[in-house]
């Protein structure tokens, strides 16, 4: 008997507006039930590194390139705080969202793609990002950082930087075999780029070979863009920086679906 | 609409490496009635459910659900189908309103109709004054109810059942057969797999019989058995000795035999007067009907 034959289309990409919405409530709905202890590791964290750092540090050193160490690395941590909201939640909710609890695949039931989900999970994740990447910020003011008007596009780049980690998180948690592999991720990806981000200490006192690095940073461009808003120190250099962090976002989130269509579809 | 067939595949392979899962599956589920896949764990019934809402992609074959065609047009169908998983996929730490109304947005019913497809859910799996409950403190059963109302909340043209009563105690398994038969009694389109052969009995209007990937046997449960198993079986009981002398003496005169764990079943013996040996009859049911034609045991 002749048998026609189905080629291995995709299925159909396209965002809808109704698929991410379904996708967004869930997480939404779900966040009621958790929302304090998400909140506490996200604030808690940063607000630590600043403290420790801050007076750590701020008494051997009072000021680096002309801020004080406690301002210096108040406006740093933000990216820290961005990181530690997305990255991490994105790796661990990801794997536990499809390995344990299977939910991915009662959302790939209903009228949504890999592609919704993914981009709904990322979006989700970044507005996080946006919200908690602020905290260093709010508590560094208490610590004597002068407010200014142009702190207030940080939730804007905490929600950029924030979706391409969130992206990051998802393709990592796409290409783990288990959850154990995601150490060599920690240990071999994200925390040399959280220490060499210029969070904690300027990238100008690092070796030049590092400095050129510095500037694939994703972490770095955070880092640099929030300093320039908060100190009024803002130039085109920041326009080169945003169009970074839009090119990781594009970059990560593209290789998250692939790395989840791989996953959830046989 | 110019399709009568809810469901319909043809020579469907989905391999996985060196494994061919679903081996050149023919399925037809006619509008209105219940199909039950019937076949033992591994037998690609699973495979068959993932196929459906393009969760596996098929490697050949035609697959065409509600009339739009596999992949392609699959969100189109999953829109218009309700899934029901093997694997309770659940949001424990949500209230069973929450995760129905999750999954009302998850199948776009608009805002004003929300609230009453929640209710008719919730009125469906019998968990009115449930729906403040959180999930994980569920009974296994009322887990399984909401799992099916979940799938049923907006209206689905097709019901996929993956295993609807696996690992459930026999009561809860009656229950949930109730639930089914009333959805069946109203008119919708159920395919349903089990391994579970009073479940297929029970419910399906036509049973598809899985083996090794592909269908054996199709058909209504009643007539797979008169065709196959005849009217009448006798069990033989007895030492291991004595099981194999009534075997051998039962094919001598013609008659087929089966093994099961402590008997023998001598088949089709209503026309044998005589020959038969002594024993329980009892009526022939599908089981008698799957090891005859898989050679394998279920459940």
């Amino acid at each position: 008997m002749a048998v026609a034959t189905t080629p291995r289309t995709p299925r159909l990409g396209r965002l809808e507006r109704p698929a991410l919405t379904g996708v967004l409530v869930r997480e939404v709905i779900n966040f009621s039930s958790y929302w304090r202890s998400a909140t506490f590791s996200s604030t808690v964290e940063p607000t630590i590194y600043l403290l420790a750092f801050g007076f750590g540090f701020g008494s051997l050193v009072s000021r680096i390139g002309g801020y004080r160490y406690v301002e210096f690395v108040g406006t740093g941590t933000v990216a820290t705080a961005v990181l530690f909201s997305s990255a991490f939640p994105a790796m661990f909710g990801t794997f536990v969202k499809y390995q344990f609890q299977r939910t991915y695949d009662a959302i790939l039931a209903a009228p949504v793609d890999t592609e919704e989900l993914v981009t709904a999970e990322a979006l989700w994740v970044a507005t996080r990002a946006g919200v908690y990447g602020c905290v260093p910020l709010v508590v560094a003011i208490f610590f004597g950082l002068n407010p200014a008007w142009g702190m207030l596009t940080v939730p804007g780049i905490a929600f950029l930087s924030g979706f391409g980690w969130a992206c990051f998180g998802i393709a990592v948690a796409g290409f783990a075999k288990s959850i154990e592999n995601f150490s060599y991720v920690v240990s071999a990806v994200l925390t040399p780029l959280f220490l060499v981000a210029g969070t904690f200490f300027p990238l100008s006192q690092l070796p030049e070979w590092a400095q050129v690095l510095g500037n694939f940073n994703p972490l770095h461009h955070c880092v640099e863009l929030v300093r320039d808003a908060a100190f009024g120190t803002g130039g085109w250099d920041d326009l080169g920086r945003v169009a970074f962090l839009i090119g990781y976002g594009l970059l990560a989130w593209r290789v998250a679906i692939h790395a989840m269509t791989r996953k959830l579809i046989d | 609409m110019d399709w009568q067939l809810a469901i319909r595949l043809r020579g469907v392979v989905k391999r996985y490496g060196p494994i061919t899962a679903v081996n050149g599956l023919d399925l037809d589920v006619p509008q209105g009635t219940c199909v039950g896949l019937l076949g033992p764990n591994g037998a690609g019934k699973s495979t068959t459910m993932r196929l459906l809402t393009a969760q596996a992609i098929a490697d050949e074959g035609e697959l065409e659900v509600l009339g739009f065609h596999l992949p392609e047009e699959s969100k189109q169908a999953r829109a218009r189908c309700g899934v029901s998983p093997q694997l309770d996929n659940l949001d424990v730490t949500l209230t069973v309103e929450q995760n129905l109304r999750v999954f009302a947005h998850l199948y776009r019913i608009g805002r004003g109709e929300r609230q009453a497809a929640i209710e008719r859910a919730l009125q469906i799996a019998n968990l009115i004054d449930r729906r403040n409950t959180r999930v994980d403190k569920l009974s296994g059963g009322m887990r399984r109810r909401l799992l099916i109302a979940r799938a049923l909340v907006h209206r689905p043209q097709l019901l996929l059942l993956d295993e609807p009563t696996v690992g459930l105690d026999p009561q809860v398994r009656q229950e949930l057969w109730a639930l089914i038969d009333a959805l069946r009694a109203e008119g919708t389109t159920i395919l349903m797999s089990t391994h579970y052969i009073e479940e297929a009995q029970r419910l399906a209007d036509t049973v598809l019989i899985m083996s090794h990937g592909s269908a054996v046997a199709a058909g209504p449960p009643s007539d797979l058995v008169a065709e196959h198993a005849g009217r009448e079986a006798i069990e033989v009981y007895g030492p291991p000795a004595a099981l194999a002398e009534a075997e051998a003496a039962a094919q001598a005169v013609g008659l087929r035999t089966r093994r099961t764990g402590t008997s023998i079943s001598v088949l089709g013996v209503e026309g044998a007067d005589g020959r038969a040996p002594e024993g329980e009859r009892r009526p022939a049911n599908l089981e008698d009907v799957f090891v005859l034609l898989t050679g394998e045991e279920i459940s």
